[in-house]
């Protein structure tokens, strides 16, 4: 094929409409949303990973969860283990913090969304996007995003963790309204963690012949079901991961303070 | 009851025209195409536009109106309210013929870089022998019209018209990925798909998804599961030893 350039006569045989779209419609209205959304969910983020109130009996914040430094409070201590001593001075939530935000980075929805939301490419569909050059995933940095099993593994350890402590926090008497909101976070969590593209593949999306392997086929059968709702889970499980880790800093703050909080 | 409808429509040749208004009849139960045939017969007798089944299933009515790749068949005009004026231009990525008319032969040109069906040298045909769980997932994607708005939509060489040489855009990237699942298929298209036909340029934005009339999950069963396949061939270093361990 002959090589074009946007300025290539190529370009100049389409139709030559100045406007950057024609659509009629708010199509800014999702990527600002969006914008509105992530946005919100970083700059949360990096408060709550160097605010200090992070553990009060039987609830431990998700943001810094498991906690594995010695300068985390005995009950905090993730199986009583400590494997990071006195040396390590730094919040402990940010020991395992890139286990979810690249496993979350690299997610194929929140590419679509970042993508979108913040890169501009595009905004929206039929959308001119700003940029001259695209290369996408091509090269570096993008072609890292290959990478995303690799924390799909690390998510599934972390959904794992975040169902253990509210376990613990459930057979703590009695089970406070933190309880409740924590293991309502876990399943939402582990739920987006499963409906993930990469364990669909895993399952058995690598296999051109289900029929030889039924068991994989249903497993791969009952993640498509769980990866049609990939967006929707990525969004609850964000909020609710949010909602979790600020109601137990307020409640070891001390601002919540009500009977079965 | 009709009414009277405002539309702006794209007239030229090549790439130089303009947006033309007309006020045209427009009927109950009417669709764009319609009223773009009434146009042609009362007031533009030269309009040239492309159709043939009037029913969605032939792709050739693919047009943009009011900036959304649509199929002018399919394309209500009840969803419009009576007062708005509707716009509709031939697709921005292929270079126009006349009028709504665009020279699609990008897309033609791309079906043929890719290989097609290769069954095992020792199997001939008649002997093929798949059960329905092996072959209803690539099933989906011969639901495709060939309307090419997934190509047309798609930023990467909607924008960048440079990227043309080295994308075949996500119609045929679910081409390479309808075989690649296909369980008698064995040419190797992992490599050929990242290499050859630009998968990793897909930012898996979806919006070749969002206009694909027959509903195809274009990006979640086709695009996606390709790129895991490529990660699986190109940038996992354990499924690479795996296969190697147990000669997969």
């Amino acid at each position: 094929m002959t090589q074009t350039t946007a300025e290539s006569p190529a370009r100049k045989q389409r139709a030559q409409l100045k406007v950057r779209t024609l659509r009629t419609d708010r199509w800014w209205l999702a990527p600002a949303l969006t914008f509105a959304g992530l946005s919100a969910f970083l700059i949360y983020g990096f408060w709550a990973i160097f605010d200090a109130s992070y553990f009060v009996e039987p609830y431990i914040a998700p943001f810094s969860s498991p906690c594995l430094a010695t300068s985390c409070p005995e009950g905090a201590r993730f199986l009583g283990l400590a494997p990071f001593g006195d040396w390590y001075g730094l919040p402990p939530g940010l020991l395992i913090l890139g286990l979810p935000a690249g496993f979350r980075v690299t997610c194929y929805y929140y590419r679509k969304s970042y993508y979108r939301s913040f890169w501009l490419s595009p905004p929206a569909c039929a959308v001119a996007e700003p940029h001259k050059k695209y290369t996408g995933e091509t090269r570096l940095p993008l072609i890292i995003q290959n990478v995303h099993r690799y924390f799909f593994y690390g998510a599934i350890v972390i959904g794992a963790v975040l169902t253990y402590d509210a376990i613990l926090a459930l057979v703590h008497k009695p089970a406070g309204l933190g309880t409740w909101i924590l293991l309502v976070n876990a399943a939402l969590i582990v739920a987006y963690t499963l409906s993930c593209h990469s364990c669909r593949h895993i399952t058995a999306g690598r296999l051109n012949h289900f029929s030889k392997h039924p068991l994989r086929y249903r497993a791969w059968t009952f993640i498509s079901k769980l990866n049609a709702k990939h967006q929707p889970l990525a969004w609850a499980s964000m909020f609710s991961v949010m909602i979790a880790d600020f109601y137990v800093r307020l409640v070891a703050k001390g601002v919540i303070t009500f009977p079965f909080a | 009851m009709g009414y009277k409808a405002k539309f702006r429509v794209w007239r030229g040749e090549g790439g130089d025209g303009k947006l033309e208004d007309f006020t045209v009849e427009v009927n109950e139960g009417e669709v764009v195409l319609d009223v773009i045939h009434r146009l042609q017969a009362t007031q533009a007798p030269d309009l040239a536009v492309r159709w043939n089944c009037k029913a969605g299933k032939c792709g050739s009515c693919s047009m943009e109106i009011n900036g959304k790749p649509r199929l002018g068949c399919m394309t209500r005009m009840s969803t419009f309210e009576e007062s708005e004026t509707i716009t509709v231009t031939p697709m921005r990525t292929f270079p126009v013929i006349k009028d709504l008319v665009c020279d699609v032969s990008f897309n033609y040109q791309k079906a043929r870089e890719i290989p097609s069906f290769t069954p095992p040298a020792d199997v001939r045909p008649g002997e093929y022998r798949m059960q329905q769980i092996d072959v209803e997932r690539s099933q989906e994607f011969r639901k495709c019209i060939e309307c090419f708005m997934c190509n047309n939509v798609c930023h990467v060489i909607r924008d960048h018209e440079e990227n043309k040489t080295n994308f075949a855009g996500p119609r045929f990237l679910m081409r390479i990925a309808e075989l690649d699942m296909h369980p008698y298929d064995v040419a190797d298209r992992k490599d050929a798909a990242q290499e050859e036909h630009g998968l990793g340029y897909c930012n898996i934005t979806k919006c070749c998804t969002e206009v694909c009339p027959e509903h195809i999950k274009i990006t979640d069963n086709a695009l996606i599961p390709m790129k895991e396949r490529v990660v699986d061939r190109k940038y996992d270093p354990l499924v690479w030893l795996g296969n190697k361990i147990f000669r997969r």
